[in-house]
């Protein structure tokens, strides 16, 4: 029987430490909806989506009755656009077009965003990939709910440099297209190296081609209920702290867990994996950054961050695995700064430059997460601070991504503001020395020796 | 069966079990165990019912509890007995 004790554990977890299912997003494969006829193509994706989905909201709804536990984000992951307008698109604003037909049905739907509008370019890109790479900042500039993704490289393949150089290029003008709301646009766009097909968290969600017709994902969050159990191992040893993380991941995924069973069952969708992460968001109390200090840390950013982000990390995923069946995505701490408030706050200490948040990506779940920085960034900056996060997955075999914010207008000691989830952000200085003739040789980086294990 | 907890948090006053459990007999919602504590002036009771015989759909109950537990100053929440389950058993 249950207890008294433990109802009001969890109860305290959600009204207080921000305990929360951040997303459930429903995968859907628009392989069967590919025609020449743009016009048709379009029709197609439109009815795929709004078919599939018309459940996702209401059923994300009645779970959240059902069990008094919040499901703050209902989205949708489609198959990469670039192949699905392949035969149909002969021009950028062919795209375009897919851009708005993904916005509307989103809308339609009630979801708050549609991952998937995205190329996979680790080892070359066709006309299409261009095509689509090319159209992104119009397409970002002109919706609302669509994320974006490129994939740019992988251990097994190395890294695209040319779709990295070009990319710095579509950075750049997406931020030019947006540049009325602090050049919005780059916070729906992710850079990635070794991006898996099954990743719930926007905006590199998008549905694998490996994957079946349609699948639910669920990423739980909870940094706050982790920071708080943690207060009460204070001056204790890491066996114990790593070994309360470990308690609490377990439990926080349990109700993901839950979740992704129950909404699989209500949609009659296949269960994919549960992405097991920290996630932060603006509110108060629900920082990465905040469990970071409270394991000791005068601030994130002070000598030790990396070290105890790997310790965290690590530890949230053993306690993780046990409470779920499936797990996949990214799984692990997120440390975006726009969107962590203890994030923000050490980067205006000065505590966290950009040099120590790319050593933390090479232990936390993904990458440099919106990282605002000059607007007058030359591009081959841009692309230089790609090309050095890609490395960094494609060697230690991780996911890393890049999603950078250049704000048009702004400079060091300002400060650009998303709203919402997206949060606020301080502009960051950037490493001022030039890369043009090293980002500019073109090509590709082969392949690391130890992704030959066949 | 499927169990339901519902919980009632708030400032201590007069008639808080009464109206709980007038509310729940009216519904044919049978109480299977309460417990009840009183910690510096604050009501805190957990109850654990079986809502198979009720003819309500659970949101409904849930939003009528809440509503309740508004009239006499204290939070009702109702939750399947699954999310405390899945949490603190392997």
């Amino acid at each position: 029987m249950i207890s008294t004790f433990e109802v009001n554990e969890t109860n305290k977890m959600i009204e207080q430490e921000n305990l929360d299912v951040r997303t459930i997003t429903l995968g859907i494969s628009l392989i069967d909806c590919i025609d020449s006829d743009l016009k048709k193509l379009n029709e197609n994706v439109y009815n795929k989506i709004t078919r599939v989905a018309k459940d996702l909201v209401p059923v994300g709804r009645e779970i959240e009755r059902k069990y008094g536990i919040p499901i703050v984000n209902k989205r949708i992951s489609v198959t990469p656009i670039a192949i699905i307008g392949s035969s149909a698109c002969n021009s950028p604003s062919d795209y375009v077009t897919l851009a708005g037909t993904l916005d509307r049905a989103a809308a339609d739907v009630g979801v708050n965003f549609v991952g998937g509008y995205s190329a996979l370019v680790s080892k070359g890109m066709t006309e299409k990939d261009v095509m689509l790479m090319k159209s992104i900042p119009e397409a970002l500039s002109s919706t609302e709910r669509v994320m974006s993704s490129v994939n740019v490289g992988s251990t097994k393949t190395g890294i695209n440099m040319d779709a990295v150089r070009l990319m710095g290029d579509v950075i750049k003008q997406t931020a030019e297209a947006t540049k009325d709301s602090d050049s919005i646009g780059c916070t729906k766009l992710v850079v990635l190296c070794n991006a898996p097909d099954d990743n719930p968290f926007m905006a590199g969600a998008f549905h694998g081609v490996t994957e079946a017709d349609a699948v639910i994902n669920v990423g739980v969050s909870g940094p706050g209920v982790v920071k708080k159990a943690l207060e009460e191992v204070r001056g204790r040893d890491f066996e114990e702290l790593c070994e309360m993380i470990k308690r609490t991941a377990f439990k926080i995924t349990r109700v993901g867990q839950l979740v992704a069973k129950e909404a699989s069952k209500a949609l009659n969708i296949p269960f994919g994996i549960i992405d097991l992460s920290l996630a932060p968001t603006p509110a108060v109390g629900d920082s990465v950054a905040e469990i970071l200090q409270e394991i000791g840390l005068e601030y994130a950013g002070a000598p030790g961050t990396t070290a105890a982000l790997a310790l965290l990390n690590d530890s949230v995923k053993k306690g993780g695995v046990m409470a779920s069946s499936y797990v996949g995505g990214l799984s692990g701490a997120f440390i975006p700064v726009s969107e962590d408030q203890g994030m923000i706050d050490s980067v205006r200490a000065e505590a966290l430059t950009l040099e120590k948040l790319e050593a933390m990506t090479c232990v936390c779940s993904v990458g440099l997460d919106m990282i605002a920085v000059p607007g007058d960034t030359p591009n081959t900056t841009l692309s230089g601070i790609i090309a050095d996060e890609m490395a960094i997955g494609m060697i230690n075999q991780k996911t890393t991504a890049v999603r950078i914010i250049p704000v048009i207008g702004k400079k060091v000691g300002d400060e650009a503001e998303f709203g919402g989830l997206l949060g606020y952000a301080p502009i960051m200085p950037v490493n001022k020395y030039a890369c043009d003739a090293f980002v500019n040789r073109g090509g590709r980086i082969p392949a690391p020796i130890h992704s030959f294990k066949n | 069966m499927t169990k339901t907890i519902i919980t009632v948090v708030g400032k201590d006053t007069v008639g808080i079990i009464a109206k709980v459990c007038t509310y729940l007999a009216n519904n044919k919602i049978n109480i299977l165990d309460i417990s009840q504590t009183i910690v510096s002036g604050y009501f805190n009771m957990m109850m654990i019912v079986d809502m198979n015989q009720t003819d309500k759909p659970f949101n409904d109950c849930a939003k009528e509890l809440e509503q309740v537990g508004e009239e006499i100053g204290v939070k009702i929440t109702c939750q399947h007995e699954d999310i405390f389950e899945m949490m603190h058993r392997v």
